[in-house]
């Protein structure tokens, strides 16, 4: 049996133990992000980096989170590659670390991301020395554009963002995993654990969840039962499970006589 | 095309015949809707909705968890002059009503930005009267100027302009347009705008247009309930929002819902909008506009506020003080706006939002 406690995931020269991310968003309190991330084990979270209010301490969103948590500032609320890289330099600047999530939204109605600008910024940031995890929109050619622009992992969104609606982009996913050299982080549209779970069965390197968890009725009972879905679902990836048929088999086709 | 073009295409539509016909029936198949055409939309604003107001609410919330979370952002406007020309029958600042008009300098303003600023506040929504010959673009800008040393978040609610105009206080440090239609219904506009610029109903019309083309991120529309016909003029002001959220998909749209207090000198209102009217209306929008931001202000009561919390509200103003220099420099018997309800301290809404187990958000967006 191999074991899972040294299967970490790396991203820069982070190594993670969780395979589950997390955000800071929608909370009913800034107070239930800490009990939060100790429940799920989650090693980094995503902020907006437009939240956060260094001019307050009670209200400033990184006094709520633990300095042994990563931070992975998000550039939220960027229309455009180039505000996308003055967002990540404010950030860095501002002591948020070298990680940055890359989210360029061109369209509030259905806030799906814009791969042709985060491409762009991804290329200027990567050179620039940020570990770069971009948002995007499952494209197997983007991906591989997100590689040769120097991006740590790529993040294709499961479904559109706080939507609840699981892995509706699976296929695409799928294709992803299956050709990406980098790291590939489902993040966007996990809604239950069970999705959660699909994505890591699917062999996806971790996830992102923060709308379920947040706006959840117990955010920390919530987080637990993400970390274990995600938990299962390396684990059962790992343990390279056959693939669903559509038919069904007999459990020894091959040597059943024998017993007759 | 403009938005212009649909409120033609609305003018022969008989709002009071289509309320008259809609059924129970009508109304339970379009709250069973995910997206909801306008059809749906009247259906739910009809007064026969009323009865399915708790099932309107459960969806309302749930769409509004899902998209804004357990947050309420929380802003405070700014009366930096009460100048104005226009003759508007319903407002206490218009051009007939004799006060002593103020309008801050720049060290006032600064002052009283500071005093703001120390409630907690880092979303300022600043306002003016119609009144260009005293507060012209370069004091507006240069305003602008001194706000943003204290605050993330610009918002103007000033009179319409130009949209090279609107761009010189994009590039000066705004971020946000407030504009309100006052009243869709063409008649009633003319009725009630008897002086000045305000008088162009187009003019006015087109300006969230002219904000969003100019760069506005965020783009905050409403009707002044009171004025027109409640239902239908709620139904037009969603259209807005709509047509204003697909022609600029990059730009956040909200809605605020104003209802007439008496303001000195004003008029009373035609028709009153109880409160239940108001939730409709609004639950009406939410479900319509699942994405779109809805503003309440302190002209309502506490107690009322404190309820909306649930309904579907992701904005409210705090600590407000709605006459010039009203945070630092002035004594309380000043001229208002309108009548601030919900007195309350900008901790004290904080508080009872932490109550209700919602997080009061101070600041979500800054000018990069």
């Amino acid at each position: 049996m191999q074991d899972i406690k040294n299967d970490m995931l790396t991203l820069g020269d982070v190594n993670f133990q969780s395979r589950l991310f997390t955000g800071t968003g929608k909370f009913a309190s800034k107070k239930l992000i800490a009990p939060m991330l100790e429940a799920s084990g989650s090693g980094m979270i995503t902020v907006a980096l437009r939240r956060i209010d260094p001019g307050q301490a009670k209200e400033n969103i990184l006094n709520y989170i633990p300095g042994s948590v990563t931070l992975l500032p998000n550039t939220s609320g960027a229309r455009t590659a180039s505000e996308a890289v003055r967002i990540a330099r404010i950030a860095r600047e501002g002591g948020c670390g070298k990680f940055i999530k890359i989210e360029v939204i061109t369209d509030m109605q259905y806030l799906l991301p814009d791969n042709h600008e985060t491409v762009k910024a991804t290329e200027i940031l990567a050179r620039d020395g940020f570990v770069v995890l971009p948002y995007m929109m499952p494209d197997i050619t983007v991906a591989k554009q997100l590689y040769d622009a120097g991006a740590a992992a790529v993040m294709p969104l499961g479904s559109p963002i706080g939507s609840n609606r699981g892995l509706e982009m699976e296929p695409v996913i799928k294709m992803i995993i299956e050709a990406s050299k980098i790291p590939v982080v489902v993040d966007a549209g996990i809604g239950r654990p069970s999705q959660a779970a699909q994505a890591m069965e699917m062999g996806a390197d971790a996830v992102l969840v923060n709308t379920a968890i947040a706006t959840s009725c117990d955010p920390v009972l919530a987080g637990r039962a993400f970390s274990l879905a995600v938990k299962a679902g390396r684990m059962a990836y790992l343990s390279r499970m056959v693939e669903k048929k559509v038919y069904a088999e007999a459990s020894s086709p091959l040597t059943g006589f024998l017993r007759k | 095309m403009s938005f212009m073009n649909i409120i033609k295409r609305f003018e022969s539509f008989d709002f009071e015949e289509y309320f008259k016909s809609v059924t129970n029936s009508d109304i339970q198949k379009s709250l069973a809707r995910d997206h909801l055409d306008p059809y749906d939309l009247l259906n739910l604003l009809s007064g026969k909705a009323q009865k399915f107001l708790e099932q309107m609410a459960q969806k309302a919330q749930k769409i509004s968890l899902q998209y804004f979370g357990r947050t309420i952002v929380l802003y405070a406007p700014m009366y930096i002059s009460d100048y104005c020309t226009n003759y508007c029958t319903y407002c206490g600042f218009n051009s007939l009503t004799r006060f002593k008009r103020t309008k801050l300098s720049l060290e006032e303003i600064d002052r009283e930005a500071k005093a703001i600023h120390d409630m907690g506040i880092c979303h300022i929504l600043v306002l003016t009267g119609e009144a260009p010959a005293k507060t012209p673009l370069s004091y507006l800008e240069d305003a602008v100027g001194v706000l943003k040393k204290y605050f993330s978040s610009i918002a103007l609610e000033m009179f319409p302009m130009e949209e090279d105009e609107y761009r010189t206080l994009k590039n000066a440090g705004a971020d946000s347009l407030t504009v309100y239609q006052e009243v869709y219904d063409q008649k009633i506009y003319k009725d009630v705008h008897l002086a000045g610029r305000k008088k162009d109903y187009q003019y006015r019309l087109l300006t969230p247009e002219r904000g969003a083309k100019a760069g506005f991120r965020a783009v905050n529309i409403g009707t002044l309930f009171g004025l027109g016909e409640p239902r239908s003029e709620a139904f037009l002001t969603a259209i807005h929002a709509r047509y204003l959220e697909q022609k600029f998909p990059d730009v956040e749209v909200s809605l605020s819902l104003p209802r007439m207090t008496k303001a000195k000198g004003g008029i009373e209102p035609k028709h009153i909008i109880d409160d239940s009217s108001f939730v409709r209306f609004m639950l009406a929008w939410r479900l319509f506009m699942p994405r779109v931001g809805i503003n309440i202000s302190t002209r309502e009561s506490e107690n009322f506020r404190d309820k909306l919390i649930y309904l579907g509200a992701t904005k409210y103003s705090a600590g407000s003080k709605t006459d010039v220099g009203g945070y630092a420099l002035k004594a309380d018997d000043s001229t208002v706006q309108f009548e601030v309800t919900d007195q309350r301290s900008v901790e004290k809404i904080a508080r009872m939002i932490r109550q209700k187990g919602y997080q009061p958000v101070f600041k979500d967006w800054e000018i990069i």
